[in-house]
């Protein structure tokens, strides 16, 4: 092994955002291909997690890397999330491109200190001196009753926690770049994605979760919010599996001579602010649907953006969120709970009544 | 780049064990007093030159010397809340590192860390005010070396009260089976707080605990520099040749409070501490050996305070942070949401 096993700083000149062409993938296989091609490229990025060896990650972020890259590059890990969250601090700050899986955003609770301590405010204690370029994926989401512990989302607590970029992946073509581009970041980037997205055999899905992928790598920029469908009368944010309802109920009302706007937020930090203005000031209604809980979150932060703009540009406003309590277990109650295509179809047809 | 092999001991190495121990406890007497210079006569622990909490490493000095005596710049360590003497017998440069502790700009982090978040990639030093967790990222340089093929090690330091954290035991277990070349070490100074070792730990020694995961594990009485020399020598030695982690505790000394300002009311064993300071013991020792000799000992006195004011004048006559910067270096490109 050299001793020169830095990521080259220099190295990398990836088209942005290119025409998505016609080959499909699974958003899990999208992901998997943005890695294997990053790693194919630079010695120093490594995978690291609980079950991302042979089993492949539990929900298929990392199928197949061991196969090419072998244990040393694509590793298990013990049940130690502090240890090898803090490993792959460490081994950042030492020149390499650590990805670590976090295997479900919900056990952020015995590892957050490393997280929201460490790696997220390293690069700011150091006065800039130190760069911790590592990215912290994991899986998010409900909706298959896997109860309280198992099917959160909770982007909101790492978004509001400074020093952390926060992606959130909605289709395969975003999974790739976003994921490219998280590699890429000289920042700490926690990448996000919702179980429901990731196109598994095993799991009810939306079409949306598979989807044409360019074969070559490419970046989306961290940051930057996208038009998932252009309307004029009501403007849905929203992100992640939540944008695939947005977007059926818009196709639904579309019939009807309702013209939703669907924003597919792809990052909460940054936070692309204007893209949110810039609609809400077209329709002047706005609905935030988001399946992380409703207070103190996302969804308040998006309202009070548009607010503090101009907050005449609001002629409703609305949130389709999880209700403060645990996510259930029985079927119907946690279908109660989440921003299902039915709770958004009324919060819309209720925004059309002014 | 090619480490020290470890030299045994002779008078030479005697020297230098005191010398890094009188700099240390010169810098500590410096920061003392510039801390309590403005905070008297009320005690106010924002106020003054430097403000907030103070961690200073009177009487653990043996620990630091008696490690990184086997460490050059290119090995890591990572220490705690009280890190002061860690870093200067790692070589981190004492103006930019007091310029922090003073919360100026031209400090380690600009004035964004303080004394508890030290950062100097130069020397690959760094501390973390949580108890226990700058463990997990010494796996990560220490991995990071091995991947990379040279024979850098990375040092870990913890005191007593942090054996009890899960990140102490996850990362023992880790870095035993990936055999990283990691060395803990455990300062055993017998107060976690106010919480004496005997009324939190189940077992007397923590180096029993490294039998838990299959690596040497060996503990340092009586605070003895050349004891931890020789530990820390042996240990870092398999670290270099890829035999994997070793754990050493130190029964060491806290001299002075938890934090300064702490009236240690609870710790019955303060009249002994002057007579246990490690520095007269270790001085007396050598001057009695012949090992070195009056004039010469005053000399790294007279060095050590040179050295020492020169850092706090440095560090006094500093600019302090333009307020306006408060959000710089959140990212490396300056983004903020």
């Amino acid at each position: 092994m050299s001793t020169t096993l830095h990521h080259d700083q220099q190295s990398l000149e990836l088209p942005v955002e290119p025409d998505a062409g016609t080959r499909k993938l699974s958003t899990a296989k999208a992901i998997q291909e943005a890695i294997s091609q990053r790693m194919d490229r630079d010695e120093s990025v490594f995978v690291m997690g609980e079950d991302v060896g042979p089993y492949g990650g539990i929900f298929s972020s990392t199928t197949g890397l061991i196969d090419r890259f072998g244990p040393e590059r694509v590793r298990d890990t013990p049940i130690s999330e502090t240890a090898f969250i803090g490993l792959g601090i460490g081994a950042a700050i030492e020149g390499m491109r650590p990805i670590v899986e976090l295997m479900f955003v919900d056990f952020f609770g015995v590892c957050m200190d490393q997280i929201y301590n460490h790696m997220a405010k390293i690069h700011y204690e150091s006065g800039g001196n130190v760069r911790v370029p590592m990215v912290l994926m994991m899986a998010a989401g409900g909706g298959y009753s896997d109860g309280a512990q198992h099917s959160q989302c909770l982007w909101g607590t790492f978004a509001h926690l400074p020093g952390m970029k926060v992606v959130v992946p909605s289709n395969p073509y975003d999974a790739k770049g976003l994921m490219t581009a998280a590699i890429e970041s000289d920042d700490p980037v926690i990448y996000i994605f919702h179980k429901g997205v990731m196109g598994l055999g095993w799991m009810a899905k939306n079409d949306r979760s598979i989807g044409a992928v360019p074969e070559g790598e490419y970046v989306v920029p961290i940051g930057k919010a996208r038009v998932a469908r252009a309307g004029t009368d009501v403007t849905i944010v929203t992100l992640s599996l939540s944008v695939h309802h947005s977007l059926d109920v818009a196709e639904k009302l579309e019939s009807e001579g309702i013209s939703v706007e669907v924003i597919d937020l792809r990052s909460l930090v940054p936070l692309d602010r204007a893209a949110i203005v810039r609609s809400v000031a077209k329709t002047g209604r706005l609905i935030v649907v988001d399946e992380d809980y409703q207070s103190f979150g996302l969804s308040g932060e998006i309202i009070a953006t548009v607010a503090e703009h101009d907050p005449t540009l609001l002629k409703r406003v609305s949130r389709v969120c999880v209700p403060d309590v645990p996510i259930p277990y029985a079927h119907v109650l946690e279908y109660a709970v989440l921003p299902t295509q039915a709770r958004i179809e009324a919060a819309v047809r209720n925004a059309m009544t002014t | 780049m090619t480490p020290p092999t470890t030299q045994a001991l002779n008078d030479e190495v005697r020297r230098d064990l005191l010398r890094t121990m009188v700099l240390i406890r010169t810098y500590e007497e410096a920061i003392r007093l510039a801390y309590y210079a403005d905070k008297k006569p009320a005690f106010d622990i924002g106020a003054g030159l430097i403000p907030g909490e103070m961690h200073l490493s009177a009487g653990q000095e043996p620990v630091a010397a008696g490690i990184c005596a086997h460490l050059t710049i290119d090995d890591a360590i990572t220490a705690t809340h009280r890190p002061h003497h860690l870093a200067i017998a790692h070589g981190v440069e004492l103006g930019p590192m007091t310029a922090e502790i003073f919360g100026r700009e031209t400090g380690l982090g600009h004035g964004r860390g303080g004394h508890m978040h030290l950062f100097d990639p130069r020397t690959h030093f760094s501390c973390s005010g949580i108890i226990a967790e700058g463990f997990p990222p010494a796996l990560g340089q220490a991995y990071a070396f091995q991947r990379q093929g040279n024979n850098r090690v990375a040092v870990a330091v913890t005191g007593d009260g942090a054996t009890n954290q899960g990140a102490f035991h996850e990362s023992l277990n880790l870095a035993a089976i990936w055999q990283l070349p990691v060395v803990f070490v455990v300062e055993d100074n017998d107060w976690a707080i106010s919480v004496p070792m005997s009324a939190s730990t189940a077992v007397a020694s923590n180096a029993e605990r490294a039998a838990a995961y299959g690596i040497p594990g060996v503990r340092v009485e009586d605070n003895s520099v050349e004891g931890v020399y020789d530990a820390a020598g042996e240990a870092i030695a398999r670290a270099r040749s890829g035999k994997g982690p070793s754990l050493i505790e130190v029964q060491t000394l806290r001299m002075w409070g938890h934090f300064e300002g702490d009236a240690q009311g609870y710790r019955p064993d303060l009249e002994s501490v002057p007579d246990r300071d490690p520095i007269p013991i270790y001085r007396d020792r050598l001057l009695k050996a012949g090992a070195i000799t009056d004039d010469q000992f005053h000399a790294m006195q007279a060095i050590a305070e040179k050295r020492v004011q020169e850092a706090i004048d440095f560090a006094t006559n500093s600019p302090i942070p333009d307020p306006k910067g408060h959000l710089n270096y959140v990212f490396s490109e300056g983004v903020h949401s």
